[in-house]
């Protein structure tokens, strides 16, 4: 399909980038990879009246270890996260979860930024950067702002951006030798995007859970840190019984999303049986 | 040389389409052409009122036509099949319009006509086109559709019924009232869409200088596109040519003629400009036909022993809002008439219904009534092994159809080479089938669900004679044409009325004139989709290609390998009789060393310079091949899958085809084929799945929701064949496009019901997704 009528301007920098935001306002969008931008002006439902097409920004495109930190560029595509061996050796959940979106054509193409300023709550990335405790570091002509991920997915394809801001940088925290991480997915048949996906981050104390971040997408319209499982969990023996019992907290009290092909009740469900999953391949148990 | 028919030959067409040099319809730019983009319907069923002065008034509009605009010029868009004593509603109901006209049927149905200059352009414009709907009730569903107080589709109807036809032979009643147990179940085939890779697409080119109208068009049958377009529009049938050229794909999707194409035709002319029309994906699935949606309702007068007696039984093809080319044939002959499949059954009673609703217009998709029909005997097969105790195997054994050629059915069909005991015993030799059940009774006691299909199937493929087809209502033939002609260089043109449209037919075609003529496979090449080039023929469906079209061809080969002997009888100084035959060279029986290549003597034929007396120049003939039969290729198709029933996914774990479809021309074909089928038949059970509202809005309408098996769902497919010829054609060959299809649905559905039964599940409908297992188990988990 055709999308509606759009003016294109090509930036070369961040600068150059951020001064037309904030001269375009509302009616400009950032094309980054346009992996869900585009297909969403084909069918006419994104209606943008200008594109600032910034895939050619390269200083936006790195992977860097800082510290305590890696820092992951905005342009950075899943397919260079999936290969990156920094990301392999020091949060290989990130690996493994950039290797779950789409196909190799996609991932070349789409970017992490991206993904998370489209909120998308059926993507892959949402639950493991809430879990891993990222930091989302978002750049307008004015500033440069840090905004912890807990606050960053305000509604379904709403993030904590403010319509001059472009997300430039993603930081999380390195892993530490006691610390577990998985994600899990269960893809809808036809996009692949989640129908429930779940991801932890668990702290070991010898036998014990010492801290814990629990997510989940998929199900819900704004992915979200499941709190409540994540307390229980504390001081908990690293347990197929803690595993079970945490389980029956999962999403509890959570308004749940339904469709045609998989309702609320269901996924209410496979919800509990992914987070079971997704915690026994952390701890391997 | 030796055979190349039986040769796992690589596809000449694939060369150039991997590297994408394909002329798709798409790929072609005319001089001052145009792009039509249509304005749809939005709501099941309505009275609209349209305003186009906006969008008329815009720069870079061509047109814009609507359905006011054109009533009483063009004609309607009808059936091909009036199936006799069935009742069929008439024509003057069932014929869609070309543009809704003051109401509209379903979500898809084209408004109005927005050409422009560019295509982004009629894009734009075609927002501004202004529907105002007044609703009116719908019905989408069967179920709904047929109450006595269903809303009427068509308002000049008593009901939504289209046509009922109704099969029966023997005593079904005393049989039902000796018979030890009656099994009766309700069951539902979703509806699905044929989803080629390649959407529809047309460009129509109008040339008033002369009068001629060309279509290049998405077709798998271009001369039946040129017979509608010249009915439909008026035009004499020798001023239109068809063009079907790289097709990708077809499936069923590309059989019936629609409505866009037409109207592209009638813009051309009125426009005096090419215009171009190509369906985006969205489109496609509310505005190509779909398939399926069957509700059937059956009971098996069965004994003790397995031994099923007697079927008697209503089924309900839902149609859409029209009847498509022919989908009354689809939902009653093509359907009850192998609703027995390979058994023995004494007697039979089956009403078949087709039914209006308020959705798009259903027809063939791969199977076409076959794949429903076997679906609910192989599901029923099930029900009667479980309910009696008996392996589903060994039940199905017990009822099979003796061996042999011409087996007569109870629905009045004659299997033309019947061998269950062969496919049996190849499927003895690969599939394990006892190891597995003892696998899956181990699995279970580890609380691990596994469940096998087993099934039979049976496909009507090459569906002539046309005498047949014309008593059973479909308005056209079913012969085929070819034609082959050797040029003065030796080299071959062969012309076929089927149509290649991913199948692989240039290929297995140059095969058969190789093995007949002794030529090189290159010296070879293949024809097609060009109404002004190939004599009159059927196109491609129904599994046909070689059997129907592989014959013509082979029998035009034969006439002119015969011609050519008389040739070479004379330049050899001898007598057609004392002249053999083989690898391509004449010679004399008698002095072998004297001898003619065929190559020679086509340039003899061409030149004309020392031919014999009364013997026409050129070396070139035409069949016009018409089946004595139908073919049937069968099969056994075996199917293990796991079940996780906390959650519902399923996983295949192994799938086993056996096939017999006669005479294999290439074996690697006829593989892919298989894969392809069962590939579509997985699918169908467990992914795709076209849902709509009782209000008619369609659920699925685009990839977003309508899932496609992607290969990572698939496991290795594990495909053998027996051969058991076909006498009715000359090649042995008996159609191999549907079979997996048909097969894969009912083995997977089996499977999956299979893996269930320890919960107590004994029916469950598709789509088999995890939400819906999960339910299953659920409502039955007090069972456990």
């Amino acid at each position: 399909m055709i999308p509606a009528p759009f003016e294109y301007y090509k930036a070369n920098s961040t600068d150059e980038a951020l001064k037309l935001i904030r001269d375009f306002g509302e009616e400009a969008k950032f094309l980054a990879g346009g992996q869900s931008l585009i297909p969403m002006m084909k069918v006419r439902f994104a209606r943008p009246t200008k594109l600032i097409d910034i895939s050619k920004v390269q200083e936006l495109r790195y992977i860097s270890l800082d510290g305590d930190y890696i820092k992951i560029g905005g342009l950075t595509t899943h397919r260079e996260l999936e290969k990156s061996s920094i990301i392999i050796e020091k949060i290989p959940v990130l690996a493994h979860c950039a290797h779950e979106i789409a196909d190799i054509q996609i991932r070349n193409v789409g970017t992490i930024g991206g993904s998370l300023a489209h909120a998308d709550p059926s993507a892959d990335y949402p639950p493991v950067v809430l879990a891993l405790n990222a930091v989302i570091v978002a750049k307008s002509i004015a500033q440069e702002r840090e905004i912890p991920i807990n606050d960053f997915f305000l509604e379904a394809f709403t993030a904590e951006l403010r319509p001059d801001e472009l997300l430039v940088e993603i930081k999380i925290p390195v892993m530490k030798p006691n610390e577990k991480a998985a994600y899990i997915k269960i893809g809808h048949p036809a996009t692949g995007f989640s129908v429930v996906n779940c991801a932890v981050k668990i702290t070991l104390d010898k036998e014990k859970i010492e801290k814990a971040r629990v997510a989940f997408g998929g199900f819900v319209t704004v992915p979200y840190l499941d709190e409540k499982v994540g307390e229980f969990l504390i001081g908990k023996p690293a347990n197929i019984d803690t595993i079970t019992q945490a389980s029956e907290l999962v999403a509890e009290g959570r308004e749940v999303i339904g469709d045609y092909y998989a309702d609320a009740d269901y996924r209410r469900h496979l919800a509990k049986s992914v987070f079971v999953r997704v915690m026994k391949k952390a701890l391997e148990i | 040389m030796t055979a190349v028919i039986g040769k796992p030959i690589k596809r000449f067409e694939d060369d150039k389409l991997i590297r994408g040099l394909g002329q798709y319809v798409e790929d072609l730019k005319l001089p001052k052409m145009v792009y039509a983009v249509f304005v749809r319907s939005q709501v099941a069923h309505a009275e609209i009122k349209v305003n186009a002065d906006q969008a008329r008034a815009e720069e870079g509009v061509v047109a814009v036509i609507t359905g006011e605009d054109i009533e009483g010029k063009v004609g309607k868009n009808f059936t091909a099949w009036i199936v006799p004593n069935s009742n069929q509603v008439g024509a003057e109901i069932s014929s869609r319009p070309l543009l809704a006209c003051r109401k509209v049927k379903y979500v898809g149905e084209p408004i109005a006509m927005v050409i422009a200059e560019s295509k982004e352009r009629a894009f734009d414009v075609a927002e501004l086109v202004e529907v105002e709907y007044k609703e009116l009730p719908a019905v989408a569903s069967i179920e709904n559709a047929i109450r006595e107080d269903a809303p009427l589709v068509h308002e000049q109807m008593q009901s939504n019924i289209a046509l009922k036809w109704q099969i029966k032979n023997g005593d079904v009643d005393r049989i039902f009232s000796e018979s030890d147990r009656v099994i009766r179940q309700k069951i539902y085939i979703n509806r699905a869409a044929p989803v080629p890779i390649e959407p529809r697409a047309c460009i129509a080119d109008y040339n008033f200088s002369n009068g001629k109208l060309t279509l290049w068009v998405t077709s798998q049958n271009p001369h039946i596109h040129r017979f509608y377009i010249a009915n439909v529009l008026g035009i004499p049938e020798q001023k239109v040519r068809v063009i079907a050229p790289d097709v990708g794909g077809g499936f069923g999707a590309k059989i019936d003629i629609y409505n866009e194409e037409l109207l592209a035709c009638y813009a051309s002319m009125i426009l005096k400009r090419p215009v171009k029309w190509v369906e985006t994906r969205s489109e496609h699935f509310v505005a190509s036909l779909h398939g399926r949606d069957f509700l059937v309702d059956v009971e098996f007068a069965v004994m003790s022993d397995g031994k099923v007696r007697a079927i008697r039984g209503n089924s309900y093809a839902n149609m859409g809002a029209y009847l498509g080319t022919v989908s009354p044939g689809v939902a009653s002959v093509l359907h009850g008439l192998i609703l027995p499949g390979p058994y023995a059954i004494e007697a039979f009673d089956y009403t078949t219904h087709a039914v209006f609703t308020n959705t798009m217009i259903l027809d063939a998709d791969r199977g076409a009534g076959r794949p429903e029909a076997i679906f609910v005997l192989e599901r029923m097969m099930d029900l009667i092994a479980d309910e009696l105790g008996i392996d589903p195997l060994e039940l199905r054994k017990r009822n099979y159809l003796p061996s042999g050629e011409n087996i007569q059915t109870v629905t009045g069909l004659s299997y033309d080479s019947l061998d269950f005991s062969k496919v049996l015993s190849k499927f003895g030799e690969v599939s394990d089938y006892e190891i597995l059940r003892e696998k899956q009774k181990k699995a279970r006691q580890e609380g691990r669900f596994l469940g096998i299909g087993v099934v039979s199937s049976i496909d009507i493929c090459g569906f002539a004679p046309s005498p047949v087809v014309g008593a059973v209502g479909l308005q056209a033939g079913q012969w085929e044409s070819a034609a082959v002609r050797f040029h003065p260089t030796g080299k071959i043109t062969v012309l076929t009325g089927t149509h290649s449209h991913g199948q692989g037919g240039d290929t297995t075609y140059a095969q058969i004139v190789s093995e007949i003529l002794g030529v090189p496979l290159d010296s070879i090449e293949v024809l097609h989709g060009d109404t002004d080039m190939i004599p009159m023929g059927w196109g491609t469906y129904g599994s046909r290609g070689t059997s129907t079209g592989g014959s013509a061809v082979y029998r035009a080969a034969e006439k002119v390998r015969e011609k050519g002997r008389i040739i070479a009888a004379h330049v050899l100084n001898s007598k057609p009789e004392e002249i053999e035959f083989e690898n391509g060279e004449y010679f004399l029986k008698s002095d072998p060393q004297k001898k003619i290549t065929i190559q020679e003597v086509a340039l003899h034929a061409n030149v004309g310079w020392n031919l014999p007396e009364g013997v026409e120049p050129g070396l070139e003939a035409q069949s016009f091949f018409d089946p004595p039969n139908f073919t049937y290729p069968f099969g056994i198709h075996l199917c293990v899958v796991e079940v996780k029933p906390d959650t519902g996914e399923v996983e295949i774990q192994k799938y086993v085809a056996v096939d017999d479809a006669g005479k294999i021309i290439n074996p690697m074909l006829a593989e892919a084929q298989i894969h392809g089928g069962v590939v579509h038949g997985i699918g169908h059970a467990m992914f795709e799945n076209i849902a709509y509202t009782d209000d008619g809005q369609i659920l699925t309408g685009s990839f977003n929701e309508y899932a496609l098996p992607k290969a990572h769902f698939i496991p290795r497919i594990e495909s053998y064949f027996t051969e058991t010829p076909s006498p009715a054609n000359p090649i042995g060959a008996k159609g191999i496009g549907e079979e997996g299809a048909i097969a894969a649905q009912i083995a997977v559905a089996n499977a999956i019901i299979d893996a269930l039964k320890p919960f107590g599940v004994k029916h469950l409908d598709g789509p088999y997704t995890p939400a819906r297992i999960w339910k299953a188990i659920r409502g039955n988990l007090a069972k456990v």
